[in-house]
């Protein structure tokens, strides 16, 4: 096991150090960072529902939550480091109380998904209508409808006059995507993971081993939302400013797209979906003559009819079919072997 | 006197106006095997339930080992060291058989302790050339042993069992048969179960229930030739 996940470790680190050299001789910088940030949620989506089965719709509430966090924290603190900590750490408590109200009470499926979706139009709703006065926490105003700008960026942690943006904070996200997959890699790899995956195959079978779901899923729920949280504080760095939408129906959705799309149940997956979609919507956004919702919506339901388990599931299985017949021959080779000789002894 | 593992007092459960469970006594010594059948809507599964923890009663109390368990989570008392097998299967069909072994193992037992009792689980049940097969692409039998062993190989003191035999082949009965009776010797087996014949061969005492309630309790071979067990169970003909 840990053998595997030090290979697990190169090929990541291999794979991200290519992807960062060659991507931006294809796509700029800016337009990258965001389908980084991008990927970043879509695989804190696709932790928490591929692995946990823990249907999320208001996974964006999080990414907003972390947004506003940061924003919010970087005017009053004036520079980066604290903001970005607790960008992770307001939503991971938030998801954390909600999550516990939901699974202690015992909520399952549908009504996971519409109280996470109600949560969502809540905090959309109450963002919009914090355009008076009165509405400000510390020196910043939260701005209604218009949201939140003109907040410090990133800088270099302990020189808050050094502002890390253009290519060098490309970089930051692709590098802090890269851990962050490590993380959910190794998360998944450990007794934790494990166990959540057996709970998303079999919640009333894990109870009867003797593990306490609702903890767990609170505990996955939390992570999940600490992933999105900080995604979320990327965006407002890379947006320079945090408004309500980042809380809308439509953001929702689309997290969920990215991941069917790109293979729930695999961690590569809801990051290819995401970047993938995201880029195609950037390029759709440049033309007048096709709306883009409905390319998005024709893909899901193309998706949805031909390649259901998504494209990295596809892909990894035409590569078996092509390529891994001769170590899987192998395989069945051994187990034959074995057979006979429980059949012999 | 051996201790007294599993004791319900005046264990009621009622779902509106119906009683599927009237003020059930019931005791249960260490290292016992007990089969408790009824007819269909005796209560059997019902007070099943309710001693795993996936019922609270409405009244009544569930002792183990002395403590007091009524009301308690499924996984508070499967933490306690208590194996439990529901009627239906509850297995984990996307994942492999040693990984739904290691799960169970890893619940009592640190990760490299974890791999070994799996390990020897998977022999000891024979599961060895399809351990690595995901569990939904087994055949039925094959996926009751595995939950069998999932229950076992956390070395339960207590095990509940509702219907281990339902839909198995005599080939597998017999295995079964085999790993309870192993099972047997460390721990205290409540079997619920419908199929005589599986009965005859394993039970001791077996209890009677009857609307809700326990019609008798007593040897296997009086239990089967009661008059009033085979009126109410049997069918008068049997």
């Amino acid at each position: 096991m840990p053998g595997r996940f030090v290979k697990d470790v190169w090929v990541t680190v291999l794979v991200t150090a290519v992807l960062i050299w060659i991507m931006p001789l294809l796509i700029g910088t800016y337009t990258l960072t965001v389908l980084v940030i991008y990927g970043m949620l879509g695989l804190s989506l696709g932790l928490i529902w591929g692995f946990g089965g823990i249907l999320c719709f208001g996974q964006t509430a999080f990414f907003g939550l972390g947004a506003y966090t940061y924003a919010i924290a970087a005017i009053n603190i004036g520079e980066s480091t604290l903001p970005m900590i607790l960008a992770i750490l307001v939503p991971a408590v938030f998801a954390a109380l909600l999550g516990a109200m939901m699974f202690y009470g015992r909520l399952t499926d549908v009504y996971l998904g519409v109280i996470t979706l109600v949560v969502t139009l809540i905090l959309f709703k109450f963002m919009n209508s914090t355009a008076g006065p009165q509405y400000v926490i510390g020196k910043a105003r939260m701005g209604g409808f218009n949201g939140i700008p003109g907040f410090p960026t990133l800088n270099v942690p302990g020189d808050p006059d050094t502002y890390i943006w253009g290519d060098p904070y490309f970089y930051v996200c692709a590098v802090l995507l890269a851990l962050v997959f490590l993380l959910v890699s190794a998360l998944l790899r450990s007794s934790f993971g494990r166990v959540a995956v057996g709970i998303r195959e079999n919640e009333t079978r894990a109870s009867l081993m003797g593990y306490d779901v609702r903890a767990r899923k609170t505990v996955l729920f939390a992570i999940g939302a600490a992933i999105a949280g900080l995604a979320g504080a990327l965006f407002a760095n890379w947006a320079e400013i945090v408004t309500p939408s980042l809380f809308s129906l439509g953001q929702s959705a689309e997290i969920i797209i990215w991941c069917i799309v790109g293979g729930l149940g695999t961690r590569l997956g809801p990051i290819v979906g995401a970047a993938g979609l995201a880029y195609l919507k950037f390029l759709l956004g440049q033309q007048a003559v096709v709306d883009n919702t409905l390319i998005t919506g024709l893909i899901l339901v193309l998706f949805v009819l031909f390649l259901p388990k998504g494209i990295v599931p596809a892909l990894v299985g035409l590569w078996k079919a092509s390529f891994g017949r001769r170590p899987l021959g192998r395989i069945h080779q051994a187990r034959r072997m074995r057979g006979g000789e429980r059949a012999n002894g | 006197m051996v201790e007294v593992v599993l004791e319900t007092v005046a264990l009621t459960m009622r779902f509106g106006g119906v009683v599927a469970a009237d003020n059930v006594n019931f005791k249960l010594r260490a290292r016992e095997l007990r089969c408790l059948i009824g007819p269909n809507g005796a209560g059997k599964s019902t007070f099943f339930k309710c001693v795993a923890g996936l019922q609270t009663p409405t009244e009544g109390q569930v002792f183990m080992r002395g403590t007091e368990t009524t009301g308690w989570m499924p996984h508070q008392i499967a933490s306690m060291g208590v194996g439990i097998k529901t009627q239906t299967p509850n297995v984990m069909d996307e994942l492999s058989v040693f990984e739904n072994i290691w799960l169970a193992a890893r619940r009592f037992h640190p990760v490299a302790e974890a791999n070994r009792k799996a390990q020897e689980m998977v022999e000891r049940l024979a599961l060895g050339p399809i351990a690595r097969s995901t569990l939904g692409r087994l055949a039925h039998g094959e996926r009751q042993r595995v939950e069998l062993g999932l229950v076992a190989v956390g070395d339960p003191w207590l095990v509940l069992l509702d219907e281990p035999a339902a839909g198995m082949s005599a080939e597998d009965v017999e295995r079964m048969t085999g790993i309870i009776h192993e099972l047997n010797r460390t721990a205290a087996i409540v079997i619920v179960e419908h199929d005589m014949q599986f009965i005859r061969s394993i039970a001791k005492t077996v209890t009677v229930f009857h609307q809700g309630a326990v019609l008798m309790e007593d040897h296997v071979d009086r239990v089967m030739s009661d008059a009033t067990v085979r009126n109410v169970y049997l069918g008068k003909k049997a």
